[in-house]
């Protein structure tokens, strides 16, 4: 059996800066394992720009970006498999894989990283009524298809959810000579950055119809159209409201799923909010030597923060090689979401571990303008940001410094809060 | 479109399940027949949604045929099962009673299924049926156990059928939608979309069209009624969540809401039964997929609800006396009728084939066939191979080793196999209904561009021409810009 120290499932984004940040940092024997033809993950299909603003100071789109991390890969000899599933990882960090060359194989792993990336939550998770014909796709499947490979998948638009990929694409498909009649969302706020609404929908004059939703679908063989309804504060239709819209496609961005399938392999503690794996401040898994970063954390919307965090995550994978890790169990401070703060990554603290700043990333779960982030060490506000508004579409951090935390020895718990002035 | 004549001795109509059975054990003959199917494959109507499951013969009427081709069937699944390698397990079926007044219901379920003949059932108490199924709702007081239910993959079953029956030399013609049926000196004409038809003998099984074809050549009419089953279909994480098939007690509209797992390891729920007038209302309703929701936890606590990954509606054939309709018509000679095939339809089917070949057999005096081949390969899962087997395969063809649908981890080989085995897949469903790429929890978001690239390369067509099931499901409209 082949053996290497690290181990990454997924040579996208994310286990891309995991693999170059882990060089860096002095471990050579990497291998990135990727099922699909070239590295880049999804980056691949995201041909639009606005990449890289955080960490190259330039505007890149989705492949330039990818092939910055792409060409340090290569550069610094980092190995690489493409075209290779990796079907199962063992709790003795076996990791079993697949591909038409070496058939199916093993590899031992002294810590694996992963980064899996998500998945699109498809039209049945939704439970839309209605005919299943041709002409229903996810925002990314659309968008693999035109991007990737040049095909129109439709002529009169309708998109359900105005998350990025959906606003993306709405601008993508009227470029490529689609009409776009009308992007819904379900709640009463865009799940997608703010510049992209401008950007994609106000520049094109596409409608946004918030508390809206696709109630019924039409069509046997090819879709004809869908039927549209406002919704009530609890998301349910409004009778009367309904509106028939002739079109004979239907993108879907509701929502993406991180995809943990072999996180569950491995019965790694999961984080029901997130649906990714249960973390520490070194991006540590419930199972030692096991890392996660990226999509398959948590869903981000900025790469930026992915490349960033992956390379948390590679760093902290070779301090557990080299035995740098202290493993202090009982010293653990856990991190508690509260009043509008969804979750945060990570979920505790070993402060022996920690660099000089640790990043804390989260999301809140509804608009609030006019706050403040706070965090408290135990019942002591020892931070508080001024945000003139926060988004549930838009990640937020707060950055927690050793030096800060070293003055409250006792610290038994750090709160995040979302408070109004 | 030729007007040639084609001349037939047999010919089916329907490849559901009933016209593929009928169609495998008439190809054990010496026979010249043929499947006309207006679908552009076998299963696409309601033999691909439903419950999927064999039942045990617990409700059907005692005397009545439904309950003497029910009990049959159930009996011929296993060995079927083996010959054909489709995928079915016995998993056991409780109907359940949530109160003292459904009692006397349970109790005459008991005594109907006792002289159906149905073997091995008990009545269970409260206690055992919490020890069988931790899930279920703590209102339920007893139960009927029957072990002997079953749960199939109806695509697999029926696809199966059909391949054995083609590879035996039955003919399958595809697209072709039978519009008029004439009654010749000698048998009957066919008109169809794709020209005329000729034949001694016609074998009914168009499901809900099966009265609009019975009608054409008998005086004495038949109705059948759409009657439509919603359900929602469950991720594999949430497939354990029971064990048996889970039903309540029956009621006007026949069994219920069931629980039930899958063949292969999906939680399935539903259906519903509403009748209508459309014999092509495959549409899911919001009242619909709300009654699933609701009527589901009933029986079963903590359903994952979450865990969704789809739902679907199909059409049961519901004749108006609930009772199968299978013999020559009695104003029609040599047209044989296998209408109101609903539940247990699919459980029937084996038993269904066999007795209208035997009809055919009799009156045309056929003769068996020495090269019959009785036996048939489904496409092969390398899941259930050894690592070393795997490794093997993978050596010899190495499209076994590159996947295409991560969800359910089916490899290019496999697609590669629906396509080019006999009746192959033409089409995104019909490699989904043969392999299961593109039914797992992403529901083909990965994989259908992948498997569109396979379907073009094997079957010589241009991504533009591929379907999601058939010529009038095309995909993708055109190329980038071609209308600016």
């Amino acid at each position: 059996m082949k053996s290497y120290d690290i181990v990454i499932v997924g040579g996208g984004p994310a286990g891309l800066a995991a693999a170059v940040s882990a060089k860096e940092n002095g471990i050579d024997s990497i291998l990135v394992l990727e099922r699909d033809k070239e590295l880049g993950g999804i980056l691949n299909q995201c041909i639009h720009n606005g990449f890289g603003l955080h960490t190259f100071k330039e505007e890149l789109t989705g492949p330039e970006y990818a092939g910055r991390f792409i060409e340090k890969t290569e550069a610094l000899g980092i190995e690489c498999m493409l075209h290779t599933m990796v079907m199962d990882i063992s709790k003795d960090k076996v990791v079993t894989a697949m591909n038409s060359e070496e058939g199916l194989f093993e590899i031992q792993a002294k810590a694996i990283i992963l980064a899996m990336g998500c998945r699109e939550r498809p039209r049945g998770a939704l439970n839309i009524p209605g005919y299943r014909p041709a002409g229903i796709f996810t925002a990314g499947t659309a968008q693999r298809l035109v991007n990737m490979e040049g095909y129109l998948p439709g002529r009169e638009v309708v998109i359900l959810g105005s998350g990025d990929i959906g606003l993306i694409m709405a601008r993508r498909m009227t470029l490529e000579g689609a009409k776009v009649k009308v992007v819904a969302e379900l709640m009463p706020y865009s799940g997608g950055l703010k510049r992209n609404i401008v950007q994609c929908l106000d520049d094109y004059g596409i409608p946004l119809k918030l508390s809206h939703t696709v109630v019924d679908i039409d069509g046997k063989d090819r879709l004809k159209g869908v039927t549209l309804a406002q919704v009530d504060d609890r998301g349910k239709p409004v009778g009367g409201t309904e509106e028939y819209i002739p079109c004979d496609t239907l993108l879907l961005s509701v929502g993406l799923i991180p995809e943990n399938e072999l996180s569950r392999g491995l019965d790694l503690e999961m984080e029901c909010m997130t649906n990714g794996p249960v973390v520490n401040e070194s991006l540590e898994t419930s199972m030692e030597g096991v890392f996660a970063c990226g999509n398959v954390l948590h869903v981000h919307d900025l790469v930026d923060f992915v490349s960033k965090e992956a390379a948390m995550a590679g760093k902290s994978a070779v301090r557990y090689i080299k035995g740098e890790t202290i493993n202090a169990k009982e010293h653990r401070i856990d991190l508690i979401p509260e009043e509008g703060v969804r979750y945060t990554v990570p979920k505790y603290i070993r402060p022996e571990n920690m660099d000089d700043v640790l990043t804390v990333r989260f999301r809140v779960g509804a608009v609030v303008k006019n706050c403040f982030i706070s965090t408290y060490f135990d019942d002591k506000c020892v931070m508080k940001r001024k945000r003139p508004i926060v988004a549930p579409g838009e990640m937020e951090e707060v950055k927690i410094l050793k030096s800060k935390l070293a003055e409250y020895p006792d610290t038994k718990k750090i709160t995040i809060k979302i408070e109004k002035e | 479109m030729t007007q040639t004549e084609k001349i037939y001795d047999v010919i089916i109509i329907g490849g559901g399940v009933s016209g593929a059975a009928t169609a495998r054990e008439l190809s054990r003959y010496k026979v010249n027949a043929c499947v006309l199917e207006k679908e552009e494959d076998v299963c696409c109507g309601t033999s691909k949604a439903n419950s999927g499951i064999v039942h045990s013969g617990v409700d059907a009427a005692h005397g009545s045929l439904m309950a003497k081709l029910n009990v049959l069937g159930s009996e011929m699944m296993e060995d079927l099962s083996k010959e054909l390698d489709f995928a079915y397990r016995r998993n056991g079926s409780l109907i359940v009673c949530r109160g003292e007044e459904d009692l006397p219901v349970l109790q005459k379920l008991y005594e109907n299924s006792m002289k159906n003949g149905v073997k091995e059932l008990r009545i269970l108490t409260q206690e055992e049926v919490r020890a069988l199924e931790p899930n279920i709702a703590d209102e339920v007081i007893a139960a009927v156990y029957a072990p002997t239910g079953g749960i199939v993959c109806p695509f697999e079953l029926n696809i199966a059928l059909a391949e054995n029956a083609n590879v035996n030399g039955v003919v399958f013609k595809f697209n072709t939608e039978v519009t008029d049926i004439r009654k010749e000196d000698d048998g009957y004409e066919l008109y169809t979309n794709k020209g005329v038809y000729r034949t001694r003998y016609v074998v009914n099984a168009a499901g809900v069209y099966a009265d609009k074809f019975h009608n054409m050549v008998s005086a004495k009419k038949i109705h059948i009624t759409p009657r439509r089953g919603e359900y929602c279909l469950l991720d594999q994480a949430a497939g354990e969540h029971v064990n048996c098939t889970i039903f309540g007690c029956p009621g006007k509209f026949g069994k219920g809401i069931l629980v039930t797992p899958t063949v292969h390891g999906n939680l399935l729920i539903g259906p519903t039964a509403s009748d209508l007038e459309d014999k092509e209302a495959v549409s899911t309703t919001a009242e619909g997929l709300g009654e699933v929701i609701a009527k589901s936890g009933l029986n079963v606590k903590n359903l994952p609800y979450r865990q969704v990954i789809t739902s679907f509606a199909g059409l049961r054939a519901h004749e108006d006396g609930h009772e199968f309709i299978i013999g020559e018509v009695e104003d029609a000679k040599g047209f044989i009728d296998c209408a109101g095939i609903e539940s247990p339809g699919l459980t029937s089917a084996p038993a269904i084939g066999k007795m209208v070949a035997d009809i055919l057999k009799d009156k045309m005096g056929l003769e068996e066939k020495e090269d019959f081949i009785a036996t048939r390969k489904g496409v092969l899962h390398p899941k259930d191979l050894t690592k070393e087997e795997r490794k093997q395969l993978i050596k010899e063809h190495p499209a076994y080793g590159t996947i295409i649908c991560r969800c359910e981890m089916i490899s290019e080989g496999e697609i590669m196999d629906a396509i080019r085995r006999p009746i192959g897949a033409k089409s995104l469903d019909g490699v989904k209904r043969r392999t299961r790429a593109g039914m797992g929890r992403c529901q083909a978001g990965f994989c259908s561009p992948r498997t569109m690239e396979i379907l073009a390369r094997e079957l010589g067509k241009e991504m533009s021409e591929i379907t999601k099931s058939g010529e009038k499901s095309k995909i993708i409209v055109g190329t980038n810009k071609d209308s600016l």
